[in-house]
């Protein structure tokens, strides 16, 4: 069998602080194979983004492993790429210099960076605006300079946190199909965080339901379409099989809340 | 429409500007008239025909240009200083958070603590030449170190996330995002310091030089030469507003440059 991108064993995670202990995970196991996009979802305190900081490297487990490509994680890795709810681009840097920020980290040699970063702005539609500074662009485009941003060391993996949930709604749409083309073309592995289940069955290939903190995995879904190619996020929201996958999840989204 | 605002806008303009000149103009002539016509003694308020005489005597002699150079370089060498140390002290503390912890009673203390109640300490370790700096540095040290310290704070604690997750090094952090978001708040801190620099030279003449602005109004005082004093003063006005006008385009250069909002 192949190995997966991503395994989390039995992992536990206890947050201390000077109010007392929280256990925000709990023997939680997970496996995402490459290439893969998977989803999230569960209740607020759930522990989501927790997953996500311990596969960035930015936390560390209490208990088990967190291992990337059978390898276990011991900090961040430029094989990982992080968007998070909000674009935190630096306001002093144009779009460009913004994507550039990774290379520049990670000792990248710059002119291929470059090449990269503005391919990726054509792909994102951003070309005209490399020269310009965030306060110039709109929301959505704010994201796309940030997505840019994440691809630009190439990741395998790509971890998003919620990053759909600052836009309106038609951008919010928009962005996921792109978003969705991007990784799918370029075949990268994601794991997406989110509260908004719609968009989870749309744009995944499997949904993982946490439990309520501390969390676990309490099921998992394979979101599967009939008829011919996997459709965009968009058109898979049409689709019958969208809503029996979005009343299954929700009742079990609804029966832990009560 | 646009026109008569804009036609209104610039009546107003001018406006203010008429009274803030008229007021100038209408002191300097109760000034001049009430000490010609000794309905207050010139002796104790010296007047502007007097003022100007001096300025041109000190200017002949080359006495003025002495003083004035002085208390600029000593203020110019100040700021620098202070800055800069601050701004080194302020790094430190950020790069080790339990020392900012440890230190922290003892720069609130200092902040708090008139500095001039130091002049007498600086001018014993010091002597009369240096205690002028250690004046001025100490004056505007504290402010800085506080101010960025607590500017360095405010930057976004996502950006830094972002940072980590590529794998920064605390210097590429401090480097690329704590010092390029902390420029509007260095810029606040370069205007606070410019004026509390002066301040603190002046204060440092007053107690030990032997030249500079500040030496200058002791020494009319102690002499009773208040056409003297107020010339000084006079000049020192000049300078304070030329030295903050400097602050404030360097400011507007540098956010133009670098692309941040300017604060006001």
């Amino acid at each position: 069998m192949a190995q997966p991108r991503i395994a989390l064993e039995q992992v536990s995670l206890h947050y201390l602080s000077p109010q007392g202990e929280t256990q925000a995970l709990h023997d939680l196991s997970l496996a995402v194979e490459p290439g893969e996009f998977v989803s999230i979802v569960g209740p607020s305190g759930s522990g989501k983004s927790t997953i996500l900081s311990l596969i960035a490297g930015i936390l560390e487990p209490t208990r088990g492993r967190v291992l990337l490509d059978g390898q276990p994680v011991t900090g961040p890795s430029r094989r990982v790429g992080y968007m998070l709810q909000r674009d935190y681009l630096f306001e002093w840097r144009t779009v460009r210099e913004n994507g550039l920020i990774g290379p520049e980290i990670q000792g990248i040699d710059l002119t291929r960076a470059r090449q990269r970063v503005d391919q990726l702005l054509e792909q994102t539609g951003l070309s005209s605006f490399a020269a310009a500074y965030p306060d110039q662009l709109s929301g959505g485009m704010r994201q796309r300079a940030a997505l840019v941003r994440t691809l630009a060391i190439d990741p395998d993996l790509l971890l998003l946190d919620e990053p759909f949930s600052a836009l309106d709604f038609q951008t919010r749409l928009t962005l996921a199909d792109e978003i969705h083309r991007i990784l799918k073309q370029a075949g990268k592995t994601a794991l997406l965080v989110t509260h908004d289940l719609s968009e989870a069955i749309a744009l995944s290939d499997r949904v993982v339901v946490l439990s309520r903190r501390p969390g676990r995995v309490k099921s998992v879904h394979e979101i599967r379409f009939d008829l011919g190619r996997r459709p965009t996020p968009f058109e898979a929201r049409e689709r019958p099989e969208y809503s029996a996958y979005f009343q299954r999840i929700w009742q079990e989204l609804e029966v832990q809340g009560r | 429409m646009w026109q008569t605002y804009k036609r209104r806008m610039r009546r107003h303009r001018l406006l203010v500007g008429a009274a803030q000149l008229l007021i100038l103009v209408i002191t300097l002539v109760i000034w001049e008239v009430a000490a010609d016509r000794y309905w207050v003694n010139p002796m104790l308020t010296s007047r502007p025909s007097d003022i100007w005489q001096t300025l041109l005597r000190l200017g002949a002699s080359g006495s003025l240009q002495r003083h004035v150079a002085t208390t600029l370089w000593e203020t110019l060498a100040g700021f620098v200083a202070g800055m800069g140390l601050g701004l080194g002290v302020a790094v430190a503390l950020w790069w080790w958070p339990t020392l900012a912890r440890v230190l922290d009673p003892y720069l609130v203390v200092l902040n708090a603590l008139p500095k001039i109640a130091l002049g007498p300490i600086f001018y014993i370790w010091l002597g009369d030449r240096w205690s002028v700096y250690g004046m001025a540095i100490a004056i505007a040290i504290i402010v800085t170190v506080v101010m960025l310290h607590s500017g360095f704070g405010e930057v976004e604690p996502n950006q830094i996330l972002v940072m980590r997750a590529f794998g920064a090094t605390r210097w590429q952090i401090l480097r690329k995002v704590i010092l390029p978001g902390s420029l509007p708040t260095l810029m606040a801190t370069l205007k606070v310091n410019i004026g509390l620099t002066l301040v603190g030279v002046i204060v440092g003449e007053f107690l030990s030089a032997r030249a500079g602005l500040g030496y200058l109004i002791i020494y009319g005082g102690q002499v009773f030469q208040m056409e003297l004093v107020m010339t000084s003063v006079v000049i020192l006005a000049a300078i304070s507003a030329v030295l903050y006008l400097a602050v404030t385009w360097l400011e507007r250069l540098v956010s133009r440059l670098l692309h941040l909002p300017v604060r006001n």
